[in-house]
């Protein structure tokens, strides 16, 4: 009987998620249609892709890990200018160039990993800041090269060209959005694919218990590594996308104040839920656009709203919707 | 050969010694018990056993292997698995999860992003037999945080048991238990010892479990072994009766 009643809610659980996928997808694939009748722009949905991307990324660590890094922007930067580095200096092609800022900032993400995983709790959180500080002074400092503090220019994304098609990203926004999608796509499906995999379900074990972990005969440390540099890859690969959107990468992508940031869409969206970065994203990159409009002081609005959201819901914005289901 | 042997096994935290010289022997499909007052080194013990931390002195053989410098990942790949005094769980995932995921690490898979159909139906199999063989059939399904205290423990236990271990250490399984949850636990261990033959070792309080349950039982006192033998004989020790019922008292 019991059997029967618990196949049956995990049933239910697993319907719920695949809804609010399709939900999410459905949305997203439809933003051209719907989002001028709201006001808003094209890039600025590319802009909340880009964001979510790197949220979701923070999540596998901070969310499916149990583990928090302050330093994540250190890789998305290294991402984008890894991204816009070669469109400026090596090749004008905008695949080549997206390739370099992943490895650029996943590459760096593993080697510093191994240096970090051993670490726990806040000396883990304070490492991860001080190793994404290093990356900022030298992108502020080495003028000739990056750009310094005025940020690196001068590039710009080229059409895709495949075969004798020409996808014309660079100058077709709607166009730009797919293409940001596409990878987006790719990517969080690897997220997901990775996470409902045995491995993945090692990283919830130490999320859960790292005790209990170990002592099943799981390797804590090296898991840790590897999630560390799962998500450093995909921290890259959203920041070569902002390379590419903004044609620009300044030192401020690299900057731990953006590190904050993404810590707060993870929260705010929810951790425990796999959309709830990108939600948390999307609020924080919409009131951003909106209220910094209107006010200089936007960020008091966005702190206003986080610590509300901790404070009543501290599963997030997609946890109450969650919750409400559930009961 | 024996299962386990520890030699003159010492653990000192600053001037407190914790552990001091101990030497023991369990035989393949033995149920060892380890009894003493609080603070008599029971935990500790463990601790140096499955690699929690390192001794200050002594050696640790399982069949023969050193093993006392390997870490406690290593041990449980040889065939350790233990539960803890205070319950080791993965709170927020499903019991067939917990145990599943003892199961896949156990068979070499912790680092697989993908298992085969056979492979897969392999952890399955083991899955639903650990399940059944511990009772949790019924529940494995429901989130192992919301279980009562006494499944908590039987689900921990079957996560150490999914390791397919050769040695299984238990520590206080019955802690916090009543009358009918201890006597499930005790079931189950006996079930364990006497028809999957499984060698283990038990720190226990609860005196009617060890006395019912253990081949052989061993007293530590401040550390160091007070007594070694058949529960007649410990029953009978004067030693034995003096330090432990005059510190229980």
């Amino acid at each position: 009987m019991s059997v029967a009643i618990a196949g049956v809610a995990s049933r239910r659980r697993g319907e719920r998620d695949w809804l609010t996928t399709a939900v999410i997808a459905l949305a997203l694939l439809t933003v051209p249609l719907w989002l001028p009748w709201v006001g808003g722009y094209t890039a600025l949905a590319s802009h909340v892709l880009v964001m979510g991307l790197v949220a979701m990324a923070l999540n596998f660590l901070l969310g499916f890990t149990g583990v928090m890094s302050f330093g994540h922007a250190a890789y998305f930067g290294l991402g984008a200018y890894g991204t816009g580095l070669t469109l400026r200096y090596v090749s004008d092609s905008t695949m080549l160039a997206l390739l370099a800022g992943i490895l650029l900032g996943g590459i760096a993400g593993t080697v510093l990993g191994a240096l970090i995983a051993r670490r726990r709790g806040v000396y883990f959180a304070m490492v991860t800041i001080a190793f994404g500080q290093i990356f900022y002074y030298i992108a502020y400092s080495w003028n000739d090269f990056t750009g310094g503090y005025d940020g690196l220019r001068g590039f710009s994304r080229q059409p895709l060209q495949i075969g004798p098609l020409v996808i014309d990203i660079q100058n077709n926004g709607t166009l730009f959005y797919y293409f940001v999608l596409t990878v987006f796509a790719v990517s969080v499906a690897l997220m997901a694919f990775i996470l409902a995999s045995p491995f993945g379900r090692t990283l919830l074990a130490i999320r859960e218990n790292q005790r209990r972990a170990r002592f099943l005969g799981i390797p804590v440390d090296r898991h840790i590594w590897l999630s560390f540099s799962i998500s450093c890859f995909f921290a890259g690969t959203a920041g070569a996308l902002y390379a590419l959107l903004n044609n620009f990468a300044d030192p401020t992508a690299l900057h731990y104040s953006l590190s904050g940031e993404i810590v707060i869409m993870v929260v705010m969206g929810g951790m425990r839920a796999f959309w709830g970065p990108l939600v948390g994203a999307a609020v924080f990159v919409v009131l951003q656009d909106y209220v910094s409009s209107m006010t200089v002081n936007w960020m008091s609005f966005i702190g206003l709203m986080f610590v509300a959201v901790v404070l009543f819901f501290p599963r997030g914005l997609l946890g109450i919707l969650r919750r409400r289901r559930e009961a | 050969m024996s299962m386990l042997q520890a030699r003159g096994l010492t653990k000192t935290f600053g001037s407190l010694v914790a552990v001091k010289d101990v030497s023991l022997s369990v035989a393949p499909g033995e149920l060892r018990a380890i009894i003493g007052p609080n603070g008599a080194g029971k935990t500790t013990f463990f601790n140096l056993i499955t690699g929690f931390f390192p001794p200050t002195a002594g050696q640790i053989l399982v069949e023969d292997h050193d093993i006392t410098r390997l870490s406690a990942h290593q041990r449980v790949k040889l065939g350790m698995g233990r539960t803890f005094q205070i319950t080791e769980i993965f709170p927020e995932l499903t019991v067939r999860e917990n145990i599943r995921i003892a199961a896949e690490v156990a068979a070499g898979f912790g680092l697989h992003m993908w298992l085969g159909r056979s492979n897969a139906a392999r952890v399955r199999e083991r899955v639903e037999e650990t399940l059944a063989l511990t009772g949790l059939s019924a529940k494995a399904g429901r989130l192992v945080g919301e279980l009562a205290h006494g499944d908590q423990r039987a689900a921990e236990i079957a996560m150490a048991l999914a390791l397919k271990p050769r040695l299984l250490l238990l520590d206080e399984p019955t802690a916090g238990m009543g009358e009918q949850e201890t006597y499930q636990i005790a079931g189950l261990i006996r079930r364990l010892h006497r028809d999957s033959r499984y060698t283990i070792v038990l720190i226990e309080h609860d005196m009617r479990v060890v006395f019912n349950l253990a081949d052989r039982i061993t007293v530590l006192d401040q550390g160091h072994p007070l007594a070694d033998g058949t529960p007649e004989e410990i029953a009978a020790d004067p030693a034995v009766q003096a330090a432990y019922l005059g510190h229980a008292a």
